[in-house]
Parts: structure tokens; sequence; C-alpha cells
């Protein structure tokens, strides 16, 4: 069956897909701009189209307390957030992973406060970039739907059992109308069979969930955990090809576009992919052989798959959403360097933080960052990181 | 738990820690952090039980004579069953090894 495209804003679509994929139970509190996910989700729930708990809370803090709850009894379990939401969950985001009770949570990423801001950058994920989950960043409002019924699946699965987070750019995607693809339902109960946990917490066997660890047996748990979100590399490959398969979109940790005869190139996560493609190519018209890598897979880091995609350039331009303050400079981009750190011949690494607390970036500041990356390279003078854009 | 916990490599710790065993910790001897132990003398026990109602640790309990006494796999040593104890025949002694 040819599936015609409906023009749907992309919240909707994560919300009709989070439907779709059947959860037992939604807790979250509002926060903008993720507000439109529950928000549909709630009206799926209150007018019957969806069979679930839809549980109000007055924190995202008890919300993902209250997922963590219901996740442990074996129901199938959402929630999202944003920003000051997904710091407010922080302490709890740990106790879900070691805990492997497989969560999905979008979260529509947006600038951390102060100064107070309601716009798009990656600040949120990045303070929570190590919190054992796993996590993938979508461009498009495809994505986001196709994403938002593939993490069910890689997350429940038993080989798996780790939550995991979709981010989409907050506004930039989620409040935007795309043609989209949304799947027939039954196509996704083909694909999502029901969770079937491995513990549950049940009356007629009783368990403990949570128990503390001694210094004797903390650091094995973190092993395990480690090796477990490593390993669930393999069933995320999978998954997104049985998806491909059934729908013809493929995804992979890494996508690369116009990396042929490229010996720059840039790299980008979440929306700005797009742009980026639009400024390679007018930068290709113009004879500069520039191609561009789009990390889809931030946890697990798909250390070997950036280190083959980046063999023979001698420049790589990361750009970063985010500012590791007094750091750094760029988290994505310290993370390349160190995946890069160890090869026998690599290229030069050039960090710029852009598009902080909702700032456009046009084309022209891509080619403006590669321009500056060459320059850099001519000069053998490669800063830490450079803030494009700003004022000085 | 099948081994002591210092035994086990990262490979065999349950998925998330759970502890899939119920009541396992009574395998846990606590009775080691206490630095002074109740002596009951039982020539002064009424076999009340207010030591038993007031222990805070549940460590007490009644043997087959009647007399409630603390199970020191388990008393911390915390002395509230002495001060509770109504004919004062519960002495807390230092605790030597």
């Amino acid at each position: 069956m040819k599936l015609e495209r409906v023009g749907m804003e992309v919240s909707i679509a994560a919300a009709e897909a989070v439907k779709m994929a059947n959860v037992d139970c939604i807790a979250a509190y509002p926060i903008t701009p993720q507000t439109h996910i529950v928000e549909h989700i709630s009206e799926l729930v209150a007018n019957g189209e969806l069979d679930a708990e839809f549980i109000p809370v007055e924190s995202e803090h008890s919300a993902l307390s209250v997922c963590a709850g219901t996740s442990a009894v074996g129901a199938r379990t959402y929630t999202a957030t944003s920003s000051q939401g997904l710091a407010l969950m922080h302490e709890i985001l740990f106790i879900v992973s070691g805990m492997r009770l497989p969560i999905v949570m979008s979260v529509a990423n947006r600038a951390l406060s102060a100064p107070l801001s309601i716009w798009n950058d990656h600040s949120d994920v990045m303070a929570s970039r190590d919190c054992g989950w796993i996590q993938i960043f979508t461009e498009n409002g495809q994505e986001v739907f196709d994403h938002s019924i593939c993490t069910f699946k890689i997350a429940e699965d038993p080989r798996v059992l780790m939550p995991t987070i979709i981010n989409l750019d907050g506004f930039t995607l989620s409040h935007v109308v795309e043609p989209l693809k949304i799947e027939t339902q039954e196509l996704v109960d083909g694909f999502l069979p029901p969770y079937k946990p491995l513990y549950a917490l049940h009356p007629d066997k009783p368990l403990t969930m949570g128990a503390f660890g001694m210094p004797e047996i903390y650091t094995e748990a973190k092993k395990a955990l480690d090796v477990a979100l490593r390993d669930s590399y393999r069933v995320i490959l999978e998954v997104w090809k049985e998806w491909g398969d059934l729908t013809g979109r493929h995804y992979r940790p890494m996508e690369s576009y116009r990396m042929e005869g490229s010996k720059i190139a840039l790299l980008t996560m979440g929306s700005f992919g797009e742009v980026a493609m639009e400024a390679v190519d007018r930068m290709r018209e113009k004879g500069i052989a520039v191609g561009l890598l789009k990390l889809r897979l931030w946890r697990p880091f798909p250390f070997e798959v950036i280190r083959q995609l980046t063999q023979g350039l001698e420049v790589l331009v990361v750009m970063d959403r985010a500012l590791s303050t007094g750091g750094v400079g760029g988290p994505v981009c310290s993370e390349i360097r160190s995946a890069l750190y160890q090869q026998s011949k690599r290229p030069k690494v050039i960090s710029f933080i852009a598009g902080l607390g909702g700032r456009d970036m046009p084309p022209e500041q891509f080619e403006d960052m590669i321009q500056q990356a060459l320059k850099m390279k001519r000069k053998r003078q490669v800063e830490e990181f450079t803030m494009i854009g700003i004022r000085e | 738990m099948a081994k002591p916990m210092e035994q086990y490599t990262w490979k065999e710790i349950p998925i998330g820690c759970v502890v899939a065993e119920p009541g396992n910790a009574r395998e846990y001897k606590t009775g080691d952090w206490k630095s002074q132990k109740p002596v009951v003398d039982t020539a002064k026990c009424i076999k009340c039980g207010v030591c038993w109602v007031f222990c805070p640790d549940a460590a007490i309990a009644k043997n087959e004579e009647g007399y409630y006494l603390a199970n020191l796999n388990y008393c911390k040593g915390c002395g509230i069953c002495a001060r509770e104890c109504w004919t004062g025949c519960i002495a807390m002694v230092e605790e030597e090894k």
C-alpha cells in the first residue's frame, strides 16, 4: 500500500506514534516546547482512542519517578520534557538507567536558564549526557515519528532493557507542520511486540528493585551498565534495519552527505543538518569539496563509525549547540576529538559553538565556519573553540 | 544471596541489580556495628517484653523459657531496651573481641 503524506505538526505526530505504540502509562508535566506532545496524548487517552493511564503530576521529578514505578510493574511507559524539566529529572535519570527500566522519553531540546530562554539548543540534554540512557537525535518530523516507534522496540528488547531519549529540536521541529508518512496500525503492531519485562514488581513474586550497593558491588554494577549500553548498539542497528525494510526509511548511527572526494567535512546533530545540506550544496557549486556528517546516535557513542567516516579528511568542523562553560567548549567536538585522538592519521578537528538559545543559523554562517576553519588550518593556529556569529 | 557480595563479578550481577530472592536481608549481619551489647539479668527479668516493643531494629525475640533476648547478629547496641526496661535488668556492656 502506498502511503500518502499528510501535513501534521511534529509534536502531534510524536503523540500519534506513541499511541500506535500502544503505551500503557504516561506521566508528564507540561513544559514549553514539549507541551503539545503530552497535551495531545492526554486528549487521546481522554477520548478513548488510547487505552492507557495518563498520570498528571506536580513536577518533572515526579513525572519520571512515576514512570519508574509504572515501568517497574511492567507497563510500557512514556514521558516527554524539555530544558528545566529535564534538569529537574536529573536525579531520576540515573536511577532509571541503573535499574534498567526501558522508559521512552522525548526531549524537545531547549536552552537552560539563565538567562531564561524557551528557544532551541542542546544544552539541556548535554547536561544529562552521562545519565546512561540511549540517546538519539532526530533531524526532521519523519524521523521523530519513526523513532517514537522504533525506540520502544530497542529499549524493551531483552538484550537491551535501557531507557531511551529521542531528542527533537524545540520549535524548529516540535512546532512545525511537515508532510509525514504516518504508518498503519497494522504495520506498527507487526513490528512492535508487547513488552515482556524480565522482572516486574508483583505481590505474588516479591523482589527488590533499587536496593543499595555497598562499595564491594558498586563498581561491578557500573561496569555492567556501561557494557549493556555499549552492547545495545547492535540491537539498535537490527531494529533500524527491520524498520527500514518495512518502510523504506533506513537509519544509521551517522549519515553522510556528499562526502565523496571531500577533504573537509562539517558535523552536525539534530535539525540543523538540513540547513547544513543546503550550505554544502552551495559550497560544492563554488568548487569547495565539502561534505557533511550527521550524527544521529549520541549514546552509545559510535566510535568505529566516526573513525571510518572521517578517514582521509584533512579538516573536520564540528558544530556544537551547547557550551561546556569554562571547559572544552563543545561537548560533541570534545568526544569526536577523543574518538580520533589515537588514530595515527586524523583530521584537524575544529570546534564551533552555534545556534545557542534559538539563535538562527542561515546557510551563509555554515560557509563562514568552513572558511574560518580553513584559515585556521592554513595558519596552523587551531582555536580551542569558536563561538560563531558572536558580537565582539 | 548465593555467595558473599565481594565475590560477584560484573557479569554475574542481575540486570538492574534486582534482588530476586525475597527476605535475604537477614543474611546481612549488621551486629558488628555496635560497641556495647545488652546483657539480661534473668533473675530480675519479669518477662514483660517492653524491650521487645521498643527495639527499633526488631532484634529482640522471645526464647523458649519466655525471656526476651537480643540477637547479637542484628542488635546495634543502641541501649533503648536497657533504658526502657521496667526492672533495670538489662545492662549495656562493652563489646570485647
